[in-house]
C-alpha cells in the first residue's frame, strides 16, 4: 500500500470529502473509489441516467508549432496532418517493439495545435517520452494543470446544455474549447454518451456543483468507472494492454488506419509491420464467467483438455450485465466467441465462455 | 450468548458449543456491494486463521477466517443466493456460517464489541 500522504490531492477533494467519498491510491493519486450509494447503484446510475466523474489525475498535453503534427505522427501511429481540427483519435505512444506505452486521445484543435490526453498511470513516463520526440521537431509541449470532468449516460448532454456550455454539432469523438482555458470532447469510458470537460481549477468547483445541481446526476468512483469501462469492452493501460503487448494482440488495430500501417514513420513501425505479417499468436477477447462467481484480472485459462490457453487480465461483476464480466488473452485458435474454457479461481476451475465485447452496448452519438 | 470480535472483522456469536460467524457491519461497508458468497462445505473442519468463506465485491475477492477451531455444521444458503443480504444486514441476516467450537479457550484472544469498535476507530 502506497502511504496515503506520499499521493496527490485533486484540487476537488474537499467537493469528494462533503459528499462521503471513500478515499483510495490509483496510479499515485488520492481518488474517490465510491460514493454513499455504493458501486452497484452508481454503475447503473451512470447508464440510467448520468455521472459525474473527477478524472482530473489523467494528464493533458498541449502541443503547438508547425511541426506538431509531424511530432505527433512520428509519436503516434496518426497521420496528425490528416485529421480535421475538431477531431479526436484513439491512438498510442509504441515502443521500439510496437508495445504499448500508453493509450491516448488526441484531437487536433487547429492547424498547428493539438490537445493529448493521457493515462495518469503513465503521465511522467509519456511527459519525458513525448518531451525527447518533440526535441527533433518545431513544435512546444505543455503539461497543463486542469481540472478533468467526465459528465457520462444518456442525460449526459441535457445537462451540460442546461448549464450554459455550448457544443453545438459537437459528436462523438469530437473536440472544441468552448471558454478560454478549457477544453471538452464528446468521449469517455464508460460506452455511454459524454463528455471529458478540462478547465481551469479555480472555475472548477462552481462548475461541478452546477452540473449537480439538478440532482440528475450524481459523483461516481473509480469502482463505478472500471466496471463501466468493463461492461463497455474498454481497455485498461497497465491491465489489458502493456508495453509488452502491441496494437495487433490487443485487436486495437482499428486505431490505426491501413495508410499509416503501411508508410507509417511512427515509433514501433517496423516491429508493427512484423506483427501484422506474423499474425497475432493470442488475442484480446471478453470472457463471460458461468455462474455467477467473478473471476479476477491475473487468473490463467485452461482448455477444456487441460492445456494453458491464456489469462485474465481484468475481471469482475458487471451490475449491468447482471453477471460477472472479464476480459484477457487466448491463443489465436480459442479466440472465437463461444469456445469454452476454464479459469483457474482459487484452485478451483470456473467454466467461462469467450464473449464478444463490448458486454453492454455503446451509446455513442455519432455524426 | 456472547458476541466477539475479531481484528480480520469477523464477528462470532457464541451459544454454549456452538457458534454462528459473520463479518462486522464496518467490514461490508469497506468491501462495499458484495456479489458472491463461496461457502464452506458443511463438514468441513477449520483451524483458526484459515480462510473459510470468500466474499466477492464488484471490485476485489476477499477472505473471511475462522475465528476459533471447529467444524462447520451449516451454512446460510440465503447469502449463498442474495449476497446483498450481507450488506444490509453483516451481523444479523447476513450470517455465513456455523460451527462447533474444538477449543473454547480461543475465545479468550478475541474482542468484544467495545474493544473492536475501539480498533476501527
Amino acid at each position: 500500500m502506497t502511504d496515503a500522504g506520499d499521493l496527490k490531492r485533486l484540487p476537488l477533494e474537499h467537493l469528494h470529502v462533503a459528499a462521503g467519498a471513500r478515499f483510495g491510491g490509483f496510479a499515485g493519486w488520492s481518488m474517490p473509489l465510491t460514493y454513499p450509494p455504493g458501486v452497484m447503484k452508481e454503475h447503473l446510475h451512470t447508464r440510467e441516467k448520468a455521472g459525474l466523474f473527477d478524472i482530473s489525475h489523467m494528464k493533458l498535453f498541449a502541443v503547438a508549432g508547425p511541426g506538431a503534427a509531424a511530432m505527433i505522427a512520428r509519436a503516434c501511429p496518426l497521420d496528425a496532418a490528416a485529421i480535421a481540427v475538431s477531431q479526436s483519435k484513439y491512438t498510442f505512444f509504441l515502443n521500439e517493439a510496437a508495445g504499448i506505452i500508453d493509450d491516448l486521445i488526441v484531437t487536433r484543435l487547429g492547424a498547428d495545435r493539438f490537445m493529448i490526453v493521457a493515462n495518469a498511470g503513465n503521465a511522467a513516463v509519456d511527459e519525458a517520452h513525448l518531451m525527447e520526440i518533440a526535441a527533433a521537431f518545431d513544435c512546444t509541449v505543455t503539461p497543463l494543470d486542469r481540472v478533468f470532468l467526465a459528465l457520462q449516460g444518456p442525460e449526459a448532454a441535457a445537462i451540460l446544455a442546461g448549464v450554459g456550455v455550448d457544443f453545438a454539432g459537437l459528436t462523438f469523438m469530437h473536440g472544441i474549447e468552448p471558454k478560454p482555458g478549457w477544453f471538452m470532447t464528446r468521449s469517455g469510458y464508460t460506452g455511454e454518451d459524454g463528455f471529458e470537460i478540462a478547465l481551469p481549477p479555480g472555475e472548477a468547483a462552481a462548475f461541478a456543483d452546477s452540473l449537480l445541481a439538478d440532482g440528475t446526476a450524481m459523483w461516481i468512483g473509480l469502482a463505478a468507472r472500471d466496471s463501466l469501462r468493463l461492461e463497455a469492452g474498454l481497455c485498461l493501460h497497465g491491465q489489458d494492454i502493456t508495453p509488452d503487448i502491441n496494437p495487433v494482440e490487443a485487436g486495437l488495430m482499428w486505431a490505426i488506419a491501413k495508410p499509416v500501417r503501411a508508410t507509417g514513420g511512427f515509433i514501433g513501425a517496423d516491429a508493427l509491420r512484423a506483427k501484422l505479417d506474423a499474425g497475432a499468436s493470442e488475442k484480446r477477447v471478453g470472457i463471460a464467467p458461468e455462474g455467477r462467481q467473478p473471476v479476477r484480472g491475473g487468473a490463467p485459462l485452461f482448455s477444456e483438455a487441460g492445456e494453458p490457453a491464456g489469462r485474465v487480465t481484468s475481471g469482475g461483476f458487471g451490475p449491468s450485465v447482471n453477471a460477472p464480466v472479464a476480459m484477457g488473452y487466448v491463443s489465436a485458435a480459442l479466440a472465437l466467441p463461444g469456445t469454452k474454457l476454464f479459469a483457474e479461481v482459487r484452485g478451483s476451475r470456473v467454466p467461462v465462455s469467450i464473449h464478444s465485447l463490448p458486454f453492454t452496448p455503446h451509446r455513442y452519438v455519432k455524426g | 450468548m456472547t458476541t466477539y470480535f475479531t481484528a480480520d472483522h469477523e464477528w462470532i456469536r457464541v451459544e454454549g458449543n456452538v457458534a454462528t460467524v459473520g463479518i462486522t457491519d464496518h467490514a461490508q461497508q469497506q468491501l462495499g456491494d458484495l456479489v458472491f458468497v463461496d461457502l464452506p462445505e458443511v463438514g468441513r473442519v477449520v483451524v483458526k486463521g484459515d480462510p473459510a468463506v470468500v466474499v466477492e465485491s464488484v471490485k476485489a475477492a476477499s477472505d473471511v477466517y475462522a475465528p476459533v477451531d471447529g467444524e462447520v455444521t451449516a451454512v446460510n444458503d440465503t447469502v449463498g443466493a442474495e449476497p446483498a443480504l450481507v450488506n444490509s444486514g453483516a451481523e444479523g441476516d447476513g450470517w455465513l456460517w456455523r460451527m462447533t467450537l474444538s477449543d473454547p479457550t480461543q475465545l479468550a484472544g478475541l474482542m468484544d464489541k467495545t474493544a473492536y469498535l475501539a480498533s476501527i476507530d
